[in-house]
């Protein structure tokens, strides 16, 4: 399946490469680096390439690509998703997934990868397995290694490999038991240029921090299931009891882990939190144009909105940015073209706002596209969409386990489209629909 | 050239000291070349590592000159810049530290990684394969790997015992041709072995030695057969892996297994998840009929009647067919519907396929929630997931309609993401939603990336022809595009235009001279052929602009790139046949400038025009046709999704993806005819005790047809039953939540240190039992059964598990347990279940504490308005749970538990009842006890323990001659003994 990787940097360097067949010479790559000069943007590179012999996977994360070479017919999914798996573990291990920390640890790096896969088929990918056999690196370890001349390298078969509950490892033991959950909402949202909602919904995940000693079987139980609408599981929780009587049951992995992953649908009415009023308007006359955006707490349900920040990509013409903000401060990238307002804590007697002139290129046509905001916002002790866990369970265990449950929304895409005024109706559609 | 060189001879035996005896003969070209042997011994002890020993005696005189170039120093491969370095790594991995070792190992492996040739450190690394300390071990492995290809007669002194199961994996990961004859024995040996993990190592190790040398096809495929009766989760994702490489067109081999695969498939590993279900979903569409009935062969409108909820009797009609599915098709689609709630992409989109593939039109729906949700996960992942979507929104509109605004770009994604989104949302525009579809596409075609902005006028164009409400609206919308001031955006739309007024020419004649006037302007090649290409098509409405237009492009005809250059002959022509008093000098003008031109294209073109249109006395006939030729009605060109013909790959597949037919692509088979013969899945009835993982599983009968045709009946009831009878069939495909349950109990006893350990509860038959009748229950019915499982909430609890089921004509609420009796009892009550629906059943599971005693537990079962008193007594033998002992063992214990502990009766066996499969069968029906393996045939024994104290029951069974046998039954609970041998009794003389 998976013949080579090749772990490629930003510009272009090949870094590292592993084989688990026969040696395939870096030169394929070259196929590669043509699509991705091609391409410009390392994002818009094809995940999957076709070369003469080969085909290339590719996935790009932390500013590296993950670069696989397939010679048979093999589900790209399939791949794709193992390459984020090995980025997750590298990130897993060492805190981050970035060249030079591959770099730091090339060793245990390339042990992690003779483990995960076998003949180009995924073996252990479970970091709790992974940890059995290799341990991540922490400074009193290597300490304790420098001295001892010791390993990292567990010398027992992982025992959670060969059980059914394979991502837990055996005989944990702690002194505090305890078991912290987090439900984190993001919403998902795409506001027009008067403010109505588009499009809205709202993506949840669980991750769960959990050090309980022994084999601990936990139910933890939802008040209003019911707004869950689709949902994915780590596969330590049953299914079955899922569906019968909507709890969910598990014996989780030891540490973190992301338990759940849900989707609350888009036909219950999904509350925005804040509102913008902008406005940009270019000139006809002369090369300037003025910019105007106030931001105010809309649905919060009482509680504060945090690290407000507005991101907003201006066209190509805007040259720079003369603004003032009433709170917080604003960047102007000139070369990227990004203005960049962090706002920090939303005070709702007081809304921020933000005006000022923006200097065009002369000669230059004034802009036609509309710039769009985004979003960036944090709300804590709050899952927007009213989601409640009511209780958690442990079961075949004596001892009392310390539960906490923390919610937090946060903005994903939240995209809010400008309004463009002192500008020629494009706007064919009205005239003609 | 005499020099000595050290060379080991590896010699290995039980115990993992290697010795290592050193030669020093260099020229011993006699020495005792016997062929490679090797011998798998394994160690008798229980213990769950199982040690592969290699056994090797081999001395290959070949090896000799490589190592004495090795130690002159003559370096093989020169590498000028590294070789002080290596030096220095050689001295490393000499010194008799470990550290420094380990070090100069983790360099070299550093090298590997970036890809730095290393390999005339072989030797010197090789030696270290010996090194007690585990990591170094490893890492020498890496290095080995890596390089025993290129080394291959060195690499062949390194085959030693590595670690534990670690043995077989280096081994087959060594690509030496010379060591397949071991591998094969190797691979033979470890696929029987008892741990399930060296059994999945060997079924990896099939694909390598296949890779290695394709000849040994046949030995190989009789362990993968082998491999594939395998129980074990762990096992089965590799052994269908190996299958699909080297024997994917054996589909006979899978029959047997298929229902095993199934049911085991929610346990495996998610990648073994995703080979087996593309694996049965050619098997299926190999051995079951179509379910997609007659008609049903898409078109769109018939697929709505599907949707509309009204459409009951439609629905009732297109199902009249008598179309039944055959119940294994049914099982497949059952198990692996909850796999979409997987957090592995992966195993969703082959879910997805699957059942795009395999089930009946109106269940594939269930899929795309699913599919839309991975379309949160990362870029390269919606990618492939919009790739997939695009070619099954082409067929089914209406899978997807309800979820068009999750395809909605943001100005954020990456450029092929953005296009896909808008072949999807153009796929699915219809007359009802295309005005939003419209309004959010003109947003993109402000967008700042042009290629993106250029995708959607393509996009409006194909919308226009195909919804014919808003051709004109999406015309009038693409000519004030004209004025864009992005030279991209006008020469899209001018394509796009000319496409869009060929299929419908009549009355724009506006429009094209709207375009003409734009015509200076516009400075795309493509873009001014198009509008040349229109004048010329249409001159005749165009009667005044046409030749003028001629007129401007015969001055600056030579500037034109080449295919407006063609075009301003082509439209020349034209003109010329229609209004050739305005313009016979002006054609005859460019036909001349062509003649000259650098492009032989033109050069040709100018040529055959000439001949065609211009009267001499060399043409012949076909300048009468000129003007039929070159005016002939032309049909519109067909605007049409690039993901039209994509459907001939299978879904998922890198084949789809890259649109091509990749190596190894394997075609997915029209459904047959007729179906093959569906017998060949039944599994006949399996000798208990001979799964060497679990050697105490006894197998009953397989009861899945009598559950598949209650599946036929009423899918629902099934689901829920089907876990408890799938776990009946087979014992090591519960579903996930018994496994994990029976992880539980392995350790409860072992607390107790207790001489034996329980292991896998064994499976009878079910029996259900009535707890509360409809009529009495006013509508609320309850059934129970004992699922012989360890008990989830107390290890001293007897898992119950009650059905409930409303038969009322209103839905029932708050179903709860209320009181019980005695006082004392320990319940574990179920959730209260909020609401129950008419018709619908839930099933529940309940701990109850029976303290060893049969007396029955009453409690009342609640609902909002009523409750009802019910009680379970429990038999006898599902107060006891399966316990895994020696024969040996068991003996002792049974020596421990004589005089008052012991009851014994003599009975005569029915004549049915005397093979040893069928004693086992009636004493696990009875009682939930686990077989102990027996070296007498006339001797049967079971060991079981209650529930709640633990205490041991002991069966045991000696058959006499002339069908008589004697029970004994040995416990310290003298009462359960008693009514179990009551019980067993009944059940062994009954026929």
């Amino acid at each position: 399946m998976i013949h080579s990787l090749f772990l490629i940097n930003h510009s272009g360097d090949i870094f590292l490469e592993k084989h688990w067949k026969s040696v395939i010479s870096r030169s394929v790559c070259d196929y590669f680096f043509e699509a991705r000069e091609k391409a410009v943007d390392p994002e818009n590179v094809p995940p999957v390439l076709q070369t003469p012999h080969h085909y290339l996977i590719s996935i790009y994360r932390g500013k590296l690509f993950f670069l696989s070479v397939i010679q048979t017919e093999v589900a790209p999914l399939f791949v794709i998703e193992f390459l984020h798996r090995v980025a997750d573990t590298i990130q897993d291990y060492f805190g981050e997934c970035s060249e030079g920390i591959i770099k730091d640890n090339i060793v245990t790096v390339y042990e992690l990868l003779e483990e995960m896969l076998d003949n180009g088929f995924p073996l252990a990918t479970e970091s709790n397995v992974l940890k059995e056999m290799i341990r991540p690196p922490t400074i009193l370890r290597s300490v304790v290694n420098t001295l001892t001349g010791s390993s990292n390298v567990g010398d027992t078969l992982p025992t959670g490999q060969l059980s059914n509950v394979p991502w837990r490892r055996a005989g944990v033991k702690y002194t505090n038991n305890e078991a912290y959950f987090d439900v984190i909402e993001e919403i998902d949202a795409i506001l027009d240029k008067s403010g109505t909602t588009v499009f809205a919904e709202i993506q949840g995940v669980i991750e769960a921090c959990v050090r309980l000693t022994g084999m601990p079987d936990l139910t933890l139980s939802f008040m209003n299931p019911r707004l869950l609408d689709d949902v994915s599981f780590h596969p330590c929780v049953r299914f079955k009891r899922w569906e019968s009587e909507r709890v969910l049951s598990f014996i989780p992995p030891d540490g973190n882990f992301t338990l759940m992953n849900y989707h609350v649908s888009s036909q219950n009415l999904v509350a925005i939190p804040v509102y913008v009023k902008q406005s940009i308007s270019f000139f006809e006359t002369g090369p300037c144009g003025r910019l105007d955006i106030t931001i105010g707490p809309k649905q919060t349900m009482g509680k504060t909105v945090e690290n407000m920040m507005v991101t907003i990509h201006m066209p190509k013409a805007v040259l720079n940015a003369n603004l003032t903000a009433t709170q917080g401060t604003y960047t102007y990238d000139l070369t990227t073209k990004v203005l960049v307002w962090d706002i920090g804590k939303l005070n709702p007697q007081k809304l921020p706002n933000l005006r000022g002139s923006l200097s065009t290129q002369v000669g230059v046509p004034k802009p036609e596209d509309n710039p769009s905001l985004n979003i960036d916002l944090k709300i804590q002790q709050l899952a927007i969409s009213g989601l409640k866990v009511s209780r958690l369970d442990m079961y075949g265990e004596k001892y009392k386990p310390f539960k906490g449950v923390k919610y937090l929304t946060k903005a994903g895409k939240f995209q809010v489209k400008m309004l463009c005024t002192a500008h020629f109706s494009t706007n064919w559609r009205s005239e003609y629909i | 050239m005499a020099i000595s060189f050290q060379l080991f001879f590896l010699e290995l035996f039980y115990t993992t000291n290697a010795h290592t005896n050193f030669n020093s003969n260099s020229s011993s070209s006699c020495g005792s070349s016997q062929p490679a042997w090797l011998k798998y011994i394994y160690p008798l002890n229980s213990q769950k590592c199982t040690t592969l020993v290699l056994h090797l005696n081999m001395t290959s005189p070949t090896v000799y000159p490589l190592c004495v170039e090795q130690t002159t120093g003559v370096v093989v491969q020169p590498q000028l810049f590294s070789v002080p370095r290596n030096e220095d790594l050689k001295e490393m991995l000499e010194s008799n530290k470990e550290s420094l070792k380990l070090e100069a190992m983790k360099r070299i492996v550093g090298l590997i990684a970036k890809g730095k040739n290393s390999s005339e450190l072989f030797p010197a690394v090789v030696k270290n394969v010996a090194s007690k300390n585990i990591e170094l071990k490893k890492l020498v492995y890496v290095y080995l790997v890596r390089y025993a290809e290129e080394q291959q007669d060195l690499a062949l002194l390194s085959i030693r015992l590595f670690s534990v199961s670690l043995a077989l994996r280096v081994l087959s990961s060594i690509r030496v041709p010379i060591i397949v004859p071991i591998m094969m024995l190797a691979i033979k040996e470890a696929a029987a072995d008892l741990s399930p993990y060296v059994r999945k190592t060997s079924a990896h190790a099939i694909q390598k030695l296949y890779s290695l040398d394709p000849d040994q096809k046949e030995q190989l495929i009789e362990v993968i057969e082998k491999l594939l009766k395998d129980k074990s989760t762990l096992v089965a994702g590799s052994v269908v892996m190996a299958f699909e490489e080297v024997c994917p067109d054996r589909i006979d081999l899978i029959h047997k297994n298929y229902r095993k695969l199934c049911n085991l498939l929610v346990d495996v590993e998610e990648w073994g998840q995703v080979v087996i279900i593309s694996m049965l979903t050619r098997y299926a569409r190999t051995q079951f009929t179509s379910p997609w009935t007659e008609g049903a062969t898409f078109d769109e409108n018939n697929e709505k009647t599907f949707y509309d909820s009204d459409s009951e009797e439609k629905k009732e009609q297109t199902e009249a067919k008598p179309y039944i599915m055959d119940p294994d098709h049914r099982l497949l689609l059952r198990n692996t519907k909850p796999l979409l709630q997987s957090r592995n992409t992966a195993v969703v989109m082959s879910v997805a396929q699957l059942y795009w593939h395999l089930a009946p039109k109106h269940e594939v729906n269930i899929v795309t929630k699913s599919l839309v949700r991975l379309l949160r996960s990362h870029r390269e992942v919606q990618f492939i997931v919009l790739q997939n979507i695009a070619t099954m929104s082409i067929q089914r509109k209406g899978m997807f309609e309800p979820f068009m605004k999750s395809f909605y770009v943001r100005s954020t994604d990456a450029t092929h993401i953005k296009t896909l989104k808008l072949e999807i949302l153009t796929n699915l525009a219809n007359e009802a939603n295309i005005s939003t579809i419209l309004r959010e596409f003109q947003t993109y075609v402000k967008s700042q990336d042009k290629a993106f902005a250029a995708a959607t006028i393509q996009a409006i164009g194909r919308c226009a022809t195909n919804i014919s409400e808003v051709t004109d609206t999406c015309l009038n919308g693409l000519v004030l595009l004209l004025s864009n001031r992005d030279e991209t955006v006008v020469a899209e739309s001018v394509v796009v235009i000319k496409k869009l007024l060929q299929t419908q020419p009549t009355q724009h004649s506006e429009i094209i001279k709207h375009m003409a006037k734009l015509f200076d302007n516009i400075t795309v090649p493509m873009a001014r052929a198009s509008i040349l290409w229109l004048m010329g098509e249409y001159c005749e409405r165009v009667p005044k602009i046409a030749p003028d237009v001629l007129r401007k492009m015969a001055k600056t005809f030579t500037a034109e790139e080449d295919i407006v250059k063609l075009q301003i002959v082509n439209l020349a022509a034209k003109l010329y046949l229609t209004n050739s008093k305005q313009t016979k000098l002006l054609t005859q003008y460019i036909l001349n400038l062509g003649k000259y031109d650098q492009n032989y294209d033109i050069r040709d073109r100018t040529r055959f025009i000439r001949q065609l249109i211009v009267p001499n006395e060399k043409s012949g006939a076909l300048n009468k046709y000129a003007r039929r030729i070159l005016l002939a009605p032309k049909p519109a060109p067909v605007l049409e999704s690039a993901f039209k013909d994509r459907d001939r790959f299978q879904l998922g597949t890198l084949s789809h993806s890259i649109n091509s037919k990749a190596t190894g692509y394997q075609e997915l088979s029209d459904w047959p005819a007729v179906a093959p013969d569906q017998s060949v899945r039944n599994v006949e009835v399996i000798e208990p005790v001979r799964n060497p993982s679990s050697s105490h599983t006894p197998y009953h009968k397989s009861d899945s047809e009598s559950e598949e045709e209650s599946s036929e009946e009423s899918e629902k009831t099934s689901t829920d039953s089907g876990k408890s009878s799938s776990g009946s069939e087979n014992s090591s495909s519960e579903s996930e939540s018994e496994q994990k349950k029976k992880k539980k109990t392995k350790k409860a006893p072992q607390k107790k240190s207790k001489p034996t350990a329980v292991t896998t509860p064994s499976f009878g038959p079910v029996k259900t039992y009535e707890l509360l009748h409809h009529m009495t229950g006013k509508g609320l019915s309850a059934k129970y059964h004992f699922p012989r499982q360890p008990c989830l909430y107390e290890p001293s609890m007897v898992a119950v598990q009650v059905i409930l089921t409303n038969s009322s004509d209103h839905s029932l609420e708050e179903i709860h347990i209320g009181e019980r009796s005695p006082a004392g009892l320990n319940i574990h009550c179920f959730n209260t279940i909020e609401r129950l629906e008419p018709e619908a059943s839930v099933t529940v599971s309940m701990g109850i504490d029976f303290s060893d005693s049969t007396q029955a537990a009453n409690f009342q079962l609640c609902t909002k308005e009523n409750q009802f008193s019910v009680s379970i007594q429990p038999a006898v033998g599902e107060l006891l749970m399966p316990s895994t002992m020696t024969e040996q063992d068991f003996t002792k214990e049974q020596g421990k538990l004589l005089g008052m502990n012991e009851t014994s009766a003599t009975i005569t066996m029915a004549t049915a009842n005397t093979s040893s499969q069928a004693i086992s069968k009636q004493v696990l029906s009875v009682a939930n006890v686990g077989v102990v393996s027996s070296s007498q045939n006339n001797f049967h024994r079971f060991a079981g323990r209650t529930v709640s104290s633990g205490a041991l029951v002991l069966v045991s069974l000696e058959l006499k001659e002339s069908s008589s046998a004697l029970l004994t039954i040995n416990t310290e609970k003298s009462v359960m003994a008693s009514m179990l041998l009551r019980d067993l009794k009944q059940a062994l003389t009954q026929a």
